[in-house]
């Protein structure tokens, strides 16, 4: 079996599990935010469930519409308070909070071995901690506060072999642009894709966390990685519970393997209005944008900031631009305050903000005006996903982000920084 | 039987497009359903009428895990959606929410905007009535089916329940 098998298997208390078939799950971590969290919560009512399963593994997180972006996201967030403290559920709000996926597995919520729905498509993220993890709608998300299971068919894993050692500035960012340009948003549909190879073995914790949340970008069930010495470092000190770890059993349980030599990459930009649409730095430099984002669930993590630091310090953001430099929780906020970012963003001419999904959902703080362009950290540009149908977003990398924020036009980080 | 014209889309037809993240705290599905499809086309809410079907080629609703992704499809009055393929949260959230979904690729070739389509849901035929054809939609996997059959999830998880508080009970 993969990895991926074997999680669903000891999820089942079954011995094994088969490609197709349809099995009911134990799960480890429930969650949703403020988005979907309420749609839930209806459902648990019409169930007429007197309370969850296991209320300390049901996570609300306040991040979309955090703060308060009107009155309507204020009132829900203050009904989802309410019916958390009433059911005793972890309820993730302001105080030492952030984005759910980068908050998630920093406070030690999700590990190694766990399975873990979320009412958010990108809850593939904890794939990066060898986690089968899983986004859903807020019905599933109920069924699963409320049983403690729920149905999944048995997804087949695909190999994505990373060979060769990262160029300068390439990113775990660039690597799965690369791979969706390559199999396009739908290439992975349904599948698990596993990430492998020396390049994943050399990644950060960060950067594997970037690949495996875009995996729903190929329309993938989850992207994971096989935890390994790294993820147990990551893990030691955040974990409350004892974990296990899987690894797939041999090359031929996968569907099928792919491979790519990632020695020569470039950093990679997703141009509009999909995350398929990929080209090189090189083949996009002359497009000039009006706003940089740098945060959210896909990079929104210390070493995004780290990278984005790197470039921006010492420098000026070009006075047409808008920067928006978003940490992904008050632990990355601290951090960052700590290693100097902050203050290298902000004497840079960035804008700092408080942890929020807001501009990549087109929620509030950077939403485009018609005929306006963003080069974003985040993982979609659909058709007027951070504001106007008539304005356009280029996904990239935070150093690209924060390159691009001083020339005012897609740029290579290395055009910008000497070393 | 579900009678209706065609509105017809590409590929990969995502969340945003369905239903903008701006309009998530909205309940209603008529309100939602005026503002279906207005990211990529402003006058689809205005445009389709009540048991119309949406016709798209393939990945129909990748993107986000909003449930009101089909629950704005249904509030635009779009009786089915007959698609070559669709994304997987979102054809979880149909299942949940009851709005029909039809994996039909020769439907989806043969189909143009306008043409009226008749679909059966117990046999899986979608027929295109202007072209004189007929087609055999992919049958939904038996478990889906039984799931359907049984009311959907949630009533099958308040029967569980409710069971299970008898054997409980005094």
């Amino acid at each position: 079996m993969t990895l991926a098998e074997k999680i669903l298997s000891a999820h089942t208390g079954r011995e094994s599990v088969k490609v197709g078939e349809f099995v009911n799950v134990k799960v480890d971590m429930v969650m949703a935010s403020d988005l979907t969290a309420h749609i839930a919560a209806d459902q648990f009512e019409k169930m007429g469930a007197k309370r969850p399963f296991d209320p300390q593994k049901v996570v609300f997180v306040m991040d979309h519409f955090f703060p308060n972006k009107d009155v309507a996201a204020a009132e829900q967030i203050k009904r989802l308070r309410e019916f958390a403290k009433k059911h005793g559920l972890l309820f993730v709000e302001a105080v030492d909070g952030g984005i759910e996926h980068v908050y998630l597995p920093e406070k030690g919520l999700v590990l190694p071995g766990d399975v873990v729905v979320g009412a958010d498509s990108h809850t593939c993220t904890y794939g990066a901690l060898g986690a089968f993890a899983t986004g859903m709608g807020s019905t599933d998300i109920a069924v699963a506060m409320v049983t403690g299971e729920i149905w999944m068919k048995v997804p087949p894993t695909i190999k994505f072999d990373y060979k060769g050692k990262l160029p300068a500035w390439v990113t775990g960012k660039d690597l799965i642009l690369y791979t969706i340009g390559r199999i396009t948003v739908d290439g992975a549909l349904y599948a698990a894709m596993e990430f492998a190879g020396e390049a994943i073995e050399e990644l950060s914790m960060d950067s594997r966390f970037t690949m495996a949340n875009m995996a729903v970008e190929a329309g993938a069930k989850t992207g994971i990685v096989a935890a390994d010495e790294k993820t147990k470092s990551y893990v030691a000190g955040r974990a409350t519970r004892p974990y296990k770890v899987y690894t797939t059993d041999s090359e031929a349980d996968y569907a099928s393997i792919v491979e790519y030599d990632v020695s020569k990459l470039e950093p990679q930009v997703a141009v509009p209005h999909s995350p398929d649409n990929v080209r090189s730095i090189s083949e996009v430099s002359d497009i000039k944008v009006d706003q940089v984002v740098i945060g959210s669930c896909t990079n929104g993590r210390l070493e995004d900031f780290e990278y984005a630091a790197r470039v921006l310090r010492g420098k000026r953001v070009h006075p047409d631009i808008r920067c928006i430099v978003i940490p992904g929780s008050q632990e990355v906020y601290l951090a960052a305050l700590r290693a100097g970012f902050i203050e290298a963003f902000v004497k840079a001419g960035a804008v700092v903000g408080p942890p929020t999904c807001g501009p990549c959902v087109g929620g509030h703080m950077g939403i485009l005006a018609a005929g306006e362009r963003c080069a974003s950290t985040t993982n979609r540009n659909f058709i007027g996903r951070m504001g106007s149908p008539r304005s356009e977003i280029y996904l990239v990398n935070p150093a690209v982000a924060a390159a691009s924020a001083i020339t005012g036009r897609l740029t290579d980080p290395k055009e910008v920084v000497d070393r | 039987m579900i009678r209706g014209k065609v509105h017809k889309f590409g590929k990969n037809i995502d969340t945003d497009a369905i239903i903008a993240a701006k309009y998530a705290n909205i309940t209603d599905p008529l309100e939602l359903g005026k503002h279906c499809m207005e990211n990529i086309d402003t006058d689809f809410g205005k445009r389709v009428g009540k048991g119309d079907i949406i016709v798209a080629t393939t990945n129909f609703g990748c993107g986000s895990s909003r449930e009101i992704a089909p629950v704005t499809i249904k509030g635009a009055g779009v009786a089915a959606v007959v698609a070559k393929s669709f994304a997987r949260i979102f054809f979880r959230n149909a299942i949940n929410t009851g709005l029909p979904l039809l994996e039909c690729e020769e439907a989806v070739d043969a189909s143009d905007p306008g043409d009226t389509l008749e679909i059966d849901l117990a046999t899986g035929t979608v027929r295109n009535i202007t072209k004189g054809l007929a087609f055999s939609a992919v049958p939904y996997p038996e478990f889906v089916t039984e799931l359907i059959t049984a009311g959907g999830l949630v009533e099958s998880v308040m029967k569980k329940m409710s069971k299970e508080d008898k054997k409980s009970g005094p």
